[in-house]
């Protein structure tokens, strides 16, 4: 399976199975595009090289491009069979490794496309007990197996209105890492509006990455993320978020991990905007998300606008390309060293690797799971785990999907968003078409950045 | 070769010979969180860093 593609004027030619990626010129993806693999004569088809002699191109160099063509066929480079699947028999249920603390099912905005239902998921506003919390952090020990690395999550709801649970939580699991050989990686997102002197300090000593939620421009962030008595949030967030990372900054670079984050939907298809005005504002580690939401809510991302927010992506890959500074979240690919794939091949792992918790202690496979009643996998407090459901997680991988397992992304992408499936599609077989055509465009960006 | 430039290797099968230990980061795609692809993740594993020859 190999795609290829334009971008910023240049060509490229993804060859799934290996996992390589050439770029070519222009003659050389014309003619790849219109042969059959394999390619097992020695001279280029005549048929084509007419087709293409027709069209202006030259034959003594299409000859040469074809003996190039052929050379990386042969090498294991282009058109290579797929061998990864025999991996994806091989996935067994794994120890878990990463946790989403919902500390606080309650907000202080009313963001209108929150999934979490403005902060309580539909379920009411509950702030977690520290009792409740530990007994996560030890559930997560107990499971952890053999892995070394732990994650936990602060997350909502808005994790800063159960702050004093946060810190205590930090030091509880931190007293824990010397006994049991673990490394707690920290993280937490938040809106902002409770950023003190006092949070930002910790958050800097503690959290190895945090999350900011800005959604942009002054008129785009106060359009979708009002206070609960309609006020805009920009004015209240934006200098704390500039204050917490100047002062990351000068802290060891390896807790310099940040990233603003926003999220885009119908009314902002010129996002790469908001993106470059985040950049004004000072920050270089920035994410923009495209609102996943029921179709009906009139600002969510619809098919009719696809071909608005590629040519946006484009438009934000030809600005970034001159930036070299900022670190576009979504554009990021290693082209030298990804994770390996079998890491590919699980995608999120949620259910397996990483669950949610409740302020009740309840355990979902992710925070987008949480709500889904038929879905929890069980309790903290008893220490029960379904690991049936977990099995079944397990089995979510890309070659359990058929459209991924046509996707020529697939190991880029890691076969989609399983809650995400489940809400839009009835099952965690069948991604969204939406996402994937986002994801498709993404990956592209990403390589041709990374080429640049 | 003239016409045709290798960016990235084809290293994804060898990538399982040391891999799957799970040392790494969750990737979660949704976009409350900041969301990644298994993509834009980094590998945690040493033994498996050295396979990089484009
Ligand atoms: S750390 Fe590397 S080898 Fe281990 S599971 Fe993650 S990507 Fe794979
Ligand atoms: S979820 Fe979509 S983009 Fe991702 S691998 Fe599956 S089909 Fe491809
Ligand atoms: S199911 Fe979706 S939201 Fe949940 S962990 Fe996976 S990618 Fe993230």
């Amino acid at each position: 399976m190999i795609h290829t593609f334009q971008n910023m004027g240049r060509y490229f030619c993804v060859d799934t199975n290996s996992g390589a990626v050439h770029e070519l010129d222009k003659p050389a993806c014309t003619l790849l595009e219109r042969l059959t693999p394999p390619l097992n004569a020695e001279e280029c088809p005549a048929d084509v090289l007419a087709e293409l002699e027709l069209g202006g191109f030259d034959r003594a160099e299409l000859c040469e491009i074809y003996t190039e063509l052929r050379e990386l066929e042969q090498s294991g480079q282009l058109f290579t069979s797929d061998e990864c699947e025999a991996f994806a028999a091989s996935l067994r249920p794994a120890p878990l490794k990463s946790m989403c603390l919902n500390v606080a099912h309650d907000c202080n905005l009313r963001c209108a496309y929150c999934f979490a239902a403005q902060g309580d998921f539909g379920t009411g506003r509950e702030l977690m007990p520290l009792a409740t919390a530990k007994a996560a952090v030890d559930f997560l020990l107990a499971h952890s197996g053999n892995r070394r690395n732990l994650e936990l999550d602060f997350f909502g709801g808005e994790p800063l209105m159960n702050w004093s649970v946060v810190v205590d939580t930090v030091a509880y699991a931190r007293s824990l890492e010397p006994a049991n050989g673990k490394n707690f990686r920290f993280t937490i997102t938040t809106n902002g509006l409770l950023l003190d002197d006092e949070k930002i300090a910790f958050i800097n000593l503690e959290m190895a990455n945090v999350v900011l939620s800005l959604d942009g421009r002054r008129h785009v962030h106060d359009d979708m993320r009002p206070t609960p008595n309609g006020h805009g949030s920009y004015d209240l967030v934006v200098p704390q978020y500039q204050k917490l990372v100047a002062e990351r900054q000068l802290q060891d670079p390896d807790r310099s991990e940040y990233y603003v984050r926003g999220t885009f939907t119908r009314k902002n298809l010129n996002f790469a905007q908001d993106v470059l005005h985040m950049a004004d504002l000072g920050f270089r580690k920035l994410s923009m998300e495209p609102a996943v939401l029921e179709e009906a809510l009139p600002f969510a991302l619809r098919e009719a606008d696809l071909p608005a927010i590629l040519a946006e992506y484009d438009r934000l890959t030809e600005q970034l390309a001159t930036r070299r500074d900022i670190d576009f979240f979504h554009f990021m690919l290693d082209l030298g060293q990804g994770p390996c794939v079998l890491k590919r091949l699980r995608g999120c792992s949620c259910g397996n690797e990483y669950c949610a918790v409740t302020p009740n202690g309840d355990i979902y496979p992710c925070h987008q799971f949480v709500g889904l009643e038929d879905w929890r996998m069980g309790s903290v407090h008893t220490g029960a785990w379904d690991a049936q459901k977990q099995a079944e997680l397990v089995r979510a991988h890309l070659y359990n999907k058929p459209e991924c397992r046509e996707c020529w992304a697939k190991f880029y992408c890691g076969g989609g968003c399983n809650a995400a499936n489940v809400l839009y599609r009835g099952t965690l077989f069948k991604p969204t078409p939406l996402s994937c055509e986002l994801e498709r465009k993404r990956v592209e960006c990403a390589i041709a950045l990374a080429a640049c | 070769m003239k016409h045709i430039k290798t960016i990235a290797p084809a290293a994804l099968k060898q990538s399982a010979e040391h891999g799957g230990c799970g040392e790494c980061q969750a990737s979660c795609q949704s976009a409350c969180k900041t969301s990644c692809t298994v993509g834009n993740q980094s590998c945690r594993n040493d033994e498996q860093r050295p396979t990089e020859n484009v």
